[in-house]
């Protein structure tokens, strides 16, 4: 009887957006007389921080300060189309809509800024609320002035819309064949474990992840969905059951003490690092990666398991009780 | 069950509600003092996110008859911290991106306190233990504790 | 990778104050004078005949203001994904015949408290005749097994066949060239969303008669078409209003919640609000249902995988849902990140008498992910390679074809490997460290 340590790894890839496509995202962009940008969304923040992300990327393709965009969302009868917020689908979708959008309302900003400055709007830069000729940083006009003169003077609008879609052309019913997503992220798991051979027990010690997002807009964020997501995933691994005697149907968890999940205290020490290679066609380069960060704990902890005490846990959740019969077969058929 | 009349302190402020007397405190402070701050995760004390500070003590409101409050001070997130006027552990959960949706934040900041206020330098494993009763879903519940470190270390 | 100014700046969270004062607002903090309270009475055995309903005393107890049953939903089915073709209809909104899972929703009592309405909701009277129900895939797919669908096998048919396939080469060839023949069977059997936050709603019919819904769905818009088709009202005339959620995770999108209380409100003529219990969230919400994969690889001596077969059964529980959906994404992800040429996969969407399965975090991939995984560190196992570098052979190039004939592109496993190696000190061969997602000449 003894404390065995064992490391596994699990390489995953994840599919961005709604499966084949078919889910658009729409955006709405529009600027006030004094230079603020409010923007229209009827999406939804579950925690996963679109609310913050979008200003960035709107300020970001505008040129103008991230305080001064504003981002209205959650009412139909305030905002176009959006499909919802799953399948890790937002940030590419709405960004792509948003970028869109604000493209549109910067074009209309900078024709009234040439008018104003008597330049041509392609010589034109924005950058921290400030628009000037490019290269004579000297001849510039505040976006606060511009909107103002667009407002008031010129009669005009400073808006925009945006959509992405990725169409979707169904699956040959032979084959299968088919285009499923926009893009894949990528990650790979270390898991290091201890396995007590006595008791069946199984600790997780550390975890190692190395995410691929195409672009981390919010790095921070980006961070908070890898720890959060492992630590789901080590709870669906090693605790969640919603009929712990499956198949058997009960007992039947209804509350949070029959229902074993990961607390506090079971939070392994974790290590992450985010690699940014870009994508196809996702907003600055971003791909979603919002599920997959629940997906490489369970095959990691699986094959560190193996690799700690020889045995195959295949069904889910790992609890002690699977183990010590394993270790039961493995010590019978070893004989 | 006939209405019977309980008052007690509110974040310093003397107030009375008229309720049955085993209506549970977290449905009082929602539904009658509108302390929205205080949420319903579960109504089994076993998410925390009700939490608020009796006598300077972490209970799960939502199992509290409005009885037991009778003569107590009670104190919820309003009463720790406000935006004008920010605790530390608000500041330190706010910089370490400890809330993601949101919803065990108010849980989680008014146990937290409570810790602080008995132990103003608890170790790692004090402060993981007083977080037992607190579920999060989205963060994983490090950079809960990377806050609540925060603000130890910087006391 | 270009530097950029505001993007890939670690900003702090524009609700992040609001969320740390607990001033975020969420549904449940949502309330309106005359406001009514909603719970719901739901069957208490897994398969059997509804015959009848009796809900006088329900709604002659003091407080109650209506009791909503199968007769007042204008369109009395709940088939989510039909605007994506997903049918026939078999869910209906509420019970009317037939009783499908333990927990499916019969009638739901309106009153002026949440206290009142659990009363009254004991007094509501069910005559179910109760049948033999079928618990699992196995028993579903049985030989004689009762077909528990009208459509007379207890699968979901994919264009007249009971599995998603995707395919390409051909497997048994496969088979006969390779050296080892390698099997796994994995299995995930079913765990919840379990957000913090439960599933709520508050509907208020508005004098000119529009709707408005405060629900914490995650999907706003589809919500709202879904909710037109079941109340049978162009759905311009409903205002889906959200967007905060307190965790969601796939949990909450299912449009389970609003349509019953949207009736209870357009028949009461007041604001409706439904909470659900915890008890509701674990018992009754939809879970993820178990999915077992059977995997059989043929696999060369050195390593490469070069025939993948896999069978895949999902428990999808009763009704659709977004299952028929989550189980062809997880048809097409069941091969993996690897290069294998030939490749057979079926993904059997499959019915119960259980809590009905649908979309939690991962989707139909968490599943897949787990089984590549592990059968990958097996074959490693069986023919005593490294399990690092079994994977840096295998790993799909951008330029190669995927099981469901899409040109890989924007891969990126190789270099995850390599950054996770380098973390913890893996020492690999040179080979490992040099190759490329890009290296693939064709």
């Amino acid at each position: 009887m003894a404390i065995k340590r064992g490391r596994g790894i699990a390489a995953l890839n994840y599919p961005t957006g709604m499966n084949l496509g078919g889910d658009p995202s729409q955006a709405l962009i529009y600027m006030q007389p004094t230079g603020g940008f409010v923007v229209k969304l009827a999406c939804t923040d579950l925690g996963q921080g679109l609310k913050t992300v979008v200003p960035q990327m709107v300020a970001e393709t505008l040129g103008v300060p991230l305080e001064s965009v504003n981002i209205e969302t959650g009412d139909t009868d305030s905002a176009p189309h959006d499909m919802g917020q799953f399948a890790s689908r937002s940030t590419h979708r709405v960004g792509n809509a948003v970028i869109m959008a604000a493209k549109e309302a910067k074009k209309q900003l900078l024709e009234v800024a040439a008018d104003e400055m008597e330049a041509s709007p392609e010589d034109l830069v924005i950058s921290d609320g400030e628009i000037f000729v490019r290269g004579v940083p000297s001849k510039k006009k505040s976006v606060f002035d511009v909107a103002l003169a667009a407002t008031f003077k010129h009669g005009k609008t400073v808006s925009g819309r945006g959509i992405f879609l990725k169409q979707n052309h169904g699956v040959d019913p032979e084959t299968g064949a088919c285009d499923p997503d926009s893009t894949e992220a990528h990650c790979t798991t270390v898991a290091d474990v201890e396995v007590d051979t006595e008791t069946g027990d199984v600790k997780v010690l550390k975890l190692w992840s190395a995410y691929e997002v195409g672009r981390a807009i919010n790095p921070k964020m980006v961070q908070g969905q890898i720890v959060g997501g492992s630590v789901m995933g080590i709870g669906i691994a090693t605790k969640e059951a919603s009929f712990p005697n499956y198949p058997q149907f009960d007992p039947h968890p209804g509350s949070f003490s029959e229902y074993m999940m990961m607390g506090a205290a079971d939070v392994p020490e974790m290590e992450s690092t985010i690699l940014e290679m870009g994508s196809v066609d996702g907003p600055f380069g971003v791909k979603g990666v919002g599920e997959m960060t629940a997906n490489s704990p369970l095959p990691a902890i699986v094959n560190a398991i193996y690799d700690a005490v020889g045995v195959w846990i295949t069904d889910l959740p790992v609890t002690p009780e699977k183990v010590l019969r394993a270790l039961e077969e493995k010590e019978l058929s070893d004989k | 069950m006939e209405l019977v009349t309980i008052s007690f302190k509110l974040n310093g402020r003397p107030v009375a509600v008229v309720a049955s007397p085993l209506e549970n405190l977290r449905d009082v402070l929602r539904e009658k003092l509108q302390v929205l701050t205080v949420k319903a995760g579960c109504g089994q004390g076993g998410c925390g996110s009700c939490t608020v500070l009796m006598n300077g003590e972490p209970v799960v409101s939502c199992l509290t008859p409005i009885v037991n409050a009778q003569g107590q001070e009670i104190t919820t997130l309003e009463g720790i911290g406000t935006f004008n006027n920010l605790h530390p552990l608000q500041q330190a959960f706010y910089d370490n991106f400890a809330a993601q949706c949101g919803y065990c934040s108010s849980g989680m900041i008014t146990v937290a306190k409570a810790l602080l206020d008995h132990n103003p330098h608890p170790s790692r494993e004090q402060i993981i233990d007083a977080l037992a009763g607190n579920v999060c879903r989205c963060t994983g519940y490090v950079p809960i504790i990377q806050a609540i470190e925060q603000v130890t270390d910087s006391k | 990778m270009k530097q950029l100014g505001i993007v890939g700046e670690s900003v702090k969270r524009r609700d992040g104050i609001a969320h740390v004062t607990g001033q975020t607002r969420y549904v449940d903090d949502v309330s309106y004078p005359g406001m009514l309270w909603l719970k719901m009475v739901r069957a208490p055995v897994h398969r059997g005949i509804l015959k009848k309903v009796d809900v006088s005393k329900a709604e002659a107890y003091p407080g109650v203001h209506a009791v909503v049953t199968a007769k007042d939903v204008p369109n009395n089915w709940y088939t989510i994904l039909c605007l994506i073709g997903v049918g026939p209809n078999d869910e209906p909104v509420l019970a009317d015949t037939e009783i499908m899972w333990r927990g499916e929703p019969i009638c739901a009592v309106v009153a002026e408290s949440e206290e009142i309405a659990l009363e009254a909701a004991q007094l509501v009277e069910l005559d179910i005749e109760e049948l033999p129900p079928v618990m699992t895939v196995d028993e579903a797919l049985a030989e004689g097994a009762p077909a528990i669908k009208k459509w007379g096998n207890n699968t979901f048919m994919y264009e007249g066949k009971p599995y998603r396939r995707v395919f390409i080469g051909d497997v048994e060839e496969g088979f006969a060239k390779a050296d080892h023949i390698i099997e796994g069977t994995y299995q995930l059997n079913p765990y919840d969303h379990v957000p913090v936050e439960t599933q709520t709603c508050v509907v208020k019919p508005e004098p000119d008669g529009r709707l408005t819904v405060h629900s914490n769905t995650q999907a706003l818009y589809f919500t709202k078409d879904n909710l037109g088709i079941i109340l049978q009202m162009p759905d311009y005339k409903i205002r889906l209003v959200g967007g905060t959620v307190g965790g969601g995770f796939g949990g909450k999108v299912d449009v389970v919640i609003e349509p019953v209380t949207a009736i209870a409100a357009m028949k009461t003529g007041r604001p409706v609000k439904w909470r659900w219990t915890r008890t509701e969230e674990f018992r009754n919400s939809s879970t993820v249902g178990m999915y077992r994969m059977h995997y059989k690889d043929g696999v060369m001596n050195d390593g490469r995988i070069i025939a993948r077969q896999v069978i895949s059964y999902h428990d999808a529980g009763a009704y659709h849902r977004h299952s028929p959906y989550g189980v062809q994404k997880h048809a097409f992800n069941l091969a993996g990140p690897y290069n294998i040429p030939n490749v057979d996969i079926k993904a059997y969407c499959v019915y119960t008498n259980r809590q009905p399965s649908s979309a939690l975090r991962g989707f139909g991939v968490t599943p897949a992910s787990f089984a590549i995984e592990v059968q990958m560190d097996k074959i490693a196992r069986t023919l005593g390679m490294d399990p690092w570098q079994i994977r840096f052979l295998n790993a799909y190039r951008n330029g190669q074809m995927k099981a469901v004939r899409k040109v890989v592109e924007d891969a990126t496993l190789i270099e995850t490997m390599q950054a996770a190696a380098k973390m913890v000190g893996a020492e690999l061969p040179e080979w490992c460290w040099k190759a490329r997602s890009d290296d693939w000449k064709g």
